[in-house]
């Protein structure tokens, strides 16, 4: 029997039958590419305009004086003014449609929430447009000079968190459901009859998500670069250890989910568990410095935090790897743990 | 090869409030075909897994060619090919996919197409396990069990929920199996097949085996005891009855 020895490797083996099936699974691929792509599109067009306030929706209330108040705030071209009786004018500020309401009369009264940024911003220019108007000179002349920085607008920020989300979905899903269908489906139990070592059994599943990561990235990376002009300050080098150092912590996550579920609600509880909390406090969609300061050691210590923290300093700072080896020490010791905790809990039959 | 090639005595498996095994002997002969014939719930399945080194035993002791779990793990299994009742292969890999990969965890055996040809699949071998009919997935897994050319068969109710002509066709293939001097241990509810592919048969109930021998030896000891009906012949199925008072569900 002359066979070429891929052939006869078992972990070839398993490695190519685990691409194969999660290549042919329309909902992974779904998940992997659509899903981030569509997010991606979406977020990144609402929150274009670095997802500045805006400050600029003021509504006059339709009273006596309205006309005089609206036209004054008109000279400043930088306000949208509408005119709308008492009733709907309060519908809209309360839908956040509007930024402030004023109110005619003497005093002019502002209604605006002073927790909404763009309220307080719509608050200073109303004022100054209104005290302009009625003959106020400014003392000190200013000129602006208007940039839109790449790096800083909110979809630079979203997509090395989408990066992070896919990567960890990948290895959560790719391993930990799989793993517990191989065991409902007694597949795992009919392996343990053959001479198949178990080690080749985890690594199989480990390598197959490893070979993943350009797919989980690659794609999400061009799309942003062509729809937004997301570029990548550091090198790909840097980016590419730091994906593959996170599919690997996840890997590790993936499996300590699988050692001992047994049905898939289970298992899908168990992942949720781990994906849902990271989607809010390790960064994707906004900067974990909405916490307050004493939560931060612990938010910064959790996996999707160290990975999204990293990604981030690589395409937005430009950061080496060296540089971003505090989150990348925080990937490795999940790694660890991870697994040989689920060494050591794996329920194999 | 001396000895039997796989061993059982006072088998016993409990769960918590069951009692699955309740001290089981039986030993296999190399060379020859053994049935476990029981009603569901008879232990068949925790008996077998017990054998294949996937269940620890609460009390007893398994040899398999002589050799105990444990120690010999690697090299029993390299010996050994296992067909689970209810094992499902993943629905989107291909018979040849499926098959290569087993055969990648022996050390020897044949080639992935010589064992698809060996059980009748060479024309669906491109094509997905979950497009496969009932017997079709029973012959695939035959396949994968004899991937490593093995000198032990096990079988967990390899014809069961099948028509009868995929449980004629395995029939066949389990006749050849054991014509090519392999051992073979299976599990089965349906009388006229253990007596058919079967050289030895024990009938096991609540846990236990309740009767042992050769399928006409059991039915020639039932005619000595009990009237026989003269217009049929006697079954294993009267043998049953005739132990436990019960008649076996046949489906
Ligand atoms: N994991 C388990 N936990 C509890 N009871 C079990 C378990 N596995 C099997 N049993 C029980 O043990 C008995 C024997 O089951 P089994 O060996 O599957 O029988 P058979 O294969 O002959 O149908 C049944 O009553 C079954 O319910
Ligand atoms: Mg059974």
């Amino acid at each position: 029997m002359n066979e070429p020895p891929v052939r006869y490797n078992a972990l070839i083996q398993m490695i190519l039958c685990r691409w194969r099936e999660s290549l042919r699974q329309p909902e992974g691929i779904f998940w992997t590419f659509v899903f981030p792509a569509l997010l991606a599109v979406a977020l990144g067009v609402a929150f274009r305009g670095n997802a500045r306030p805006d400050p600029s929706a003021v509504v006059v209330v339709q009273d006596a004086g309205a006309e005089a108040v609206a036209a004054s705030l008109a000279r400043d071209g930088g306000l949208k003014v509408d005119r709308l009786p008492r009733g709907e004018a309060d519908r809209r500020l309360r839908a956040g449609k509007a930024a402030i309401l004023v109110i005619p009369g003497d005093p002019v009264t502002f209604r605006f929430d002073p927790d909404r940024p763009e309220s307080v911003l719509a608050r200073h220019a109303a004022d100054g447009a209104l005290q302009r108007a009625a003959g106020r000179r400014d003392p000190v002349a200013v000129a602006f000079q208007p940039v839109t920085e790449q790096g800083s607008r909110y979809i630079d920020f979203l997509v090395p968190g989408l990066l992070g989300m896919n990567l960890m979905g990948g290895g959560v899903w790719g391993i930990g459901w799989v793993i517990v269908e191989m065991r409902i489906r007694k597949l795992l139990k009919l392996q343990l009859t053959t001479p198949m070592r178990r080690r080749d059994f985890l690594l199989s599943h480990i390598l197959a998500r490893l070979a993943f990561v350009p797919i989980e990235t690659v794609p999400l990376l061009l799309l942003a670069r062509g729809l937004f002009g997301v570029s990548t300050a550091g090198s790909y080098a840097a980016l590419a250890a730091v994906s593959l150092a996170g599919a690997f912590a996840f890997a590790g996550i993936g499996t300590l989910v699988a050692s001992r579920a047994q049905s898939s609600n289970v298992v899908m509880g168990l992942i949720n568990l781990v994906t849902l909390p990271s989607f809010v406090l390790s960064g994707v969609f906004f900067s974990t410095s909405r916490f307050p300061d004493f939560v931060q050691p612990l938010l910064r210590v959790l996996p999707l935090t160290a990975l999204v923290d990293a990604l981030r300093g690589v395409m937005t700072d430009g950061a080496s790897v060296a540089a971003v080896s505090p989150q990348l020490l925080v990937l490795g010791v999940w790694s660890l743990l991870s697994f040989l905790l689920a060494l050591k809990l794996f329920r194999w039959s | 090869m001396t000895g039997p090639a796989v061993d059982v005595s006072g088998l016993v498996k409990r769960y918590r409030q069951v009692t699955a095994v309740d001290g089981l002997d039986l030993s296999v002969q190399a060379g020859e075909c053994f049935g476990l014939l029981g009603p569901n719930g008879a232990g068949k399945t925790t008996t077998i897994e017990v054998i294949v080194g996937l269940l620890e035993p609460t009390a007893g002791a398994v040899r398999v060619f002589g050799r105990t779990w444990g120690r010999d793990g690697r090299d029993i299994r390299s010996r050994m090919g296992v067909a689970l009742q209810e094992a499902r292969f993943p629905e989107r890999l291909t018979v040849r996919e499926v098959v290569t990969q087993f055969r990648s965890f022996y050390p020897k055996g044949p080639s992935p197409e010589a064992l698809i040809g060996q059980v009748g699949l060479s024309e669906k071998s491109a094509e997905w396990t979950v497009r496969l009919s009932g017997g079709q997935r029973q012959r695939l897994a035959l396949a994968c069990a004899l991937a490593g050319d093995p000198e032990l068969l096990v079988l967990d109710e390899p014809t069961t929920g099948l028509d009868p002509q995929a449980r004629l066709m395995i029939g066949e293939l389990v006749l050849a199996n054991r014509d090519r001097g392999r051992t073979i241990l299976l599990s089965t509810h349906y009388m006229e097949e253990a007596e058919r592919l079967c050289d030895r048969v024990a009938v096991v109930d609540r846990g236990k085996v309740i009767a042992l021998g050769a399928p006409s030896a059991l039915i020639g000891a039932l005619g000595r005891e009990s009237v026989v009906e003269t217009i049929r012949r006697a079954t294993l199925e009267d043998v049953y009855v005739s132990l436990t008072g019960r008649r076996l569900r046949d489906e």
